[in-house]
């Protein structure tokens, strides 16, 4: 039986060498020893939330994030069940741009969450109007904003606005360049939380949840 | 100049050899900011030469910056190549649909000539307009983005990193269609009078591929397209990391590198010891909220961070001033960078 944490340190290796067999020969021992679930939690989750705070510290470059999210992704669909259901408990969530053509901060978010086990819908760029009808019409419980202009990160107050009109309480997480940038932005538009890496959408995915269930 | 007075350009050029001049220049790049001067939308002001040389010269009575710019936007250049630019009307034009879908098609890309592209004429008209109504005083920068951060607009940023990390055997032929373009690009700006080139290298910085992967393919490229270009040239990685590949970038021949709030400042000045000028570091997204105070400090760090010795240009940190920073903020920084960037900055030490 493989023991997660020795996994955790070959994975990340056969990631960053993109080595895709490798990392398929660790992924087939250790499902033969643990549940999905387990191995999305306990492996693949560490693994990237890892390689997201090493890239924080600057130790490695986002091309590298992109591709270990990537290859993780086609693990979990060789690996794990197709039934949502038999994926990790989470928050009912959604990913999109709000008025950017700066698609892949969410690319590289939505890649971590489906690789680390959780679901979440893919609304790719919206219009506020758009996003706020679909977030209160689909009972959203979390929302993450991704952006790379500013422009688009102001638009997030208008969001939270229009789904306080319609009586809609789904969380708003944001990230992306001017987040990061400006540590104070994500209160002044009004979002319950943020994260300055694309792995911290996986702790507030997880927060998200427990919050909820309580 | 007059009366022995030391111009802008004459600054700026001292600042970029390295060397110490009366004070820091203060550069403010300011783009679409045009189009509130003389009234207009931001897609009907770049639709004109004659509006984006009225802007920049009122812009530049407002604040007093060293330097105009006849940059337009990034998304330009992917017009240039058959692409479009999707205008909004708080802040720059994003870049419109990928020109390459299918990583395979990147063999059958061939470069656009810079006379037949109506956009970069646009750019050059308004470039000569500039020269001719500033003379020789003041310093026009103008901008090429790098033909290795070039395919982050022409396949999408997403499947140019797919490029870059599984498909490097497509590289060459790519980086050699875009480095023609960019020379011709970069030549014909200066040709029409710009006095340096910004050499737009997002994807080259430490945050976006390892740096043994600059070392292989972007500092090449840069090496080869620089060598080319008949203007000093200073390259902009955007808010990205440079540290990591400060020497690769002193050996592509730019002669400068804005720096972003994504290091210190200090450190990199340390690092570059006298091979490169530095610009930066200003926090172009947290000034839309500084007050008086603030923006004293937030000058007087960076000068006192870069300025000693020379070789350095208060400037933002990210190469475009957003367009939500308040007028008497903008005005406010090159009020104290001219004041508190005059040399021997002495106060240093008494601080």
């Amino acid at each position: 039986m493989l023991a997660l944490e020795q996994g955790r340190f070959e994975l990340e290796k056969a990631l960053l060498s993109l080595d895709r067999l490798s990392a398929r020969e660790l992924m087939r021992n250790a499902s033969a020893a643990h549940a999905p679930a387990a191995l999305a939690e306990a492996l693949i989750a560490p693994t990237l939330e890892h390689l997201g705070a090493a890239w924080q510290q600057g130790t490695v470059a986002l091309s590298q994030v992109y591709m270990a999210g990537r290859i993780c992704e086609e693990l979990v669909d060789e690996f794990f069940p197709k039934d949502a259901a038999e994926r990790r408990a989470g928050p009912r969530m959604a990913i999109t741009v709000l008025e950017d053509h700066h698609e892949l901060g969410k690319r590289i978010v939505y890649s971590l969450l489906r690789a680390s086990g959780f679901e979440c819908a893919d609304y790719r760029r919206q219009t506020v109007a758009e996003c706020s009808a679909r977030v209160a019409g689909e009972g959203i419980e979390l929302l993450l904003v991704s952006t790379l202009m500013l422009p688009s990160a102001l638009k997030v107050r208008s969001l939270r606005e229009r789904l306080a009109a319609v009586g809609c309480g789904a969380k708003i997480a944001v990230g992306g360049a001017p987040f990061r940038l400006d540590s104070e932005l994500w209160k002044e538009v009004g979002a319950d939380a943020t994260g300055a890496t694309a792995s911290d959408a996986l702790a507030l995915a997880a927060r998200f949840s427990a919050e909820g269930a309580r | 100049m007059s009366g022995g007075e030391v111009t802008s350009l004459e600054r700026v050029k001292k600042a970029l050899s390295g060397a110490q001049p009366d004070r820091i220049p203060v550069v403010l790049p300011l783009t679409m900011h045009g189009a509130r001067e003389v009234g207009l939308p931001i897609r009907e002001y770049f639709a004109k030469p004659e509006n984006v040389a009225e802007g920049q010269l009122r812009l530049h009575r407002r604040y007093g910056s060293d330097a105009l710019t006849n940059f337009h936007y990034a998304a330009l250049e992917l017009e240039a190549w058959g692409g479009e630019a999707l205008f909004r009307e708080d802040g720059p034009a994003n870049a419109g649909a990928p020109l390459v879908r299918r990583l395979e098609e990147v063999a059958k890309l061939e470069p656009p000539k810079v006379a037949d592209c109506p956009c970069l004429g646009r750019v050059l008209e308004a470039t000569r307009m500039l020269r001719q109504r500033v003379g020789g005083d003041v310093p026009i920068l103008g901008l090429v983005v790098s033909p290795f951060s070039l395919p982050a607009l022409q396949l999408g940023f997403e499947r140019y990193l797919q490029l870059l990390c599984e498909r490097d055997d497509l590289l060459p032929r790519l980086l050699s269609v875009n480095e023609e373009y960019s020379v011709e690009w970069a030549n014909a700006q200066v040709a029409a009078g710009v006095d340096a080139i910004g050499y737009y290298d997002p994807v080259c910085s430490a945050t976006i591929i390892p740096p043994e992967m600059f070392r292989g393919t972007g500092q090449g490229a840069a090496e080869r397209t620089l060598s080319r270009i008949r203007a000093p040239a200073v390259t902009l990685v955007g808010a990205g990391r440079c540290l990591p590949i400060i020497d690769g970038l002193a050996r592509t021949g730019t002669r400068g590198l804005l720096v972003g709030p994504a290091e210190e400042l200090r450190e990199v000045k340390a690092a570059t010891s006298g091979k490169l000028a530095l610009l930066g570091d200003l926090n172009s997204v947290e000034m839309r909220r500084w007050d008086h105070a603030r923006v004293e400090a937030e000058v007087k760090r960076a000068i006192s961070a870069a300025g000693p010795g020379g070789g350095f240009i208060l400037c933002d940190g990210s190469g475009e001033v957003p367009w939500q920073v308040p007028e008497e903020v903008l005005l406010a920084i090159v009020e104290a960078g001219k004041r508190w960037g005059r040399y021997p900055l002495d106060w240093i030490e008494r601080a």
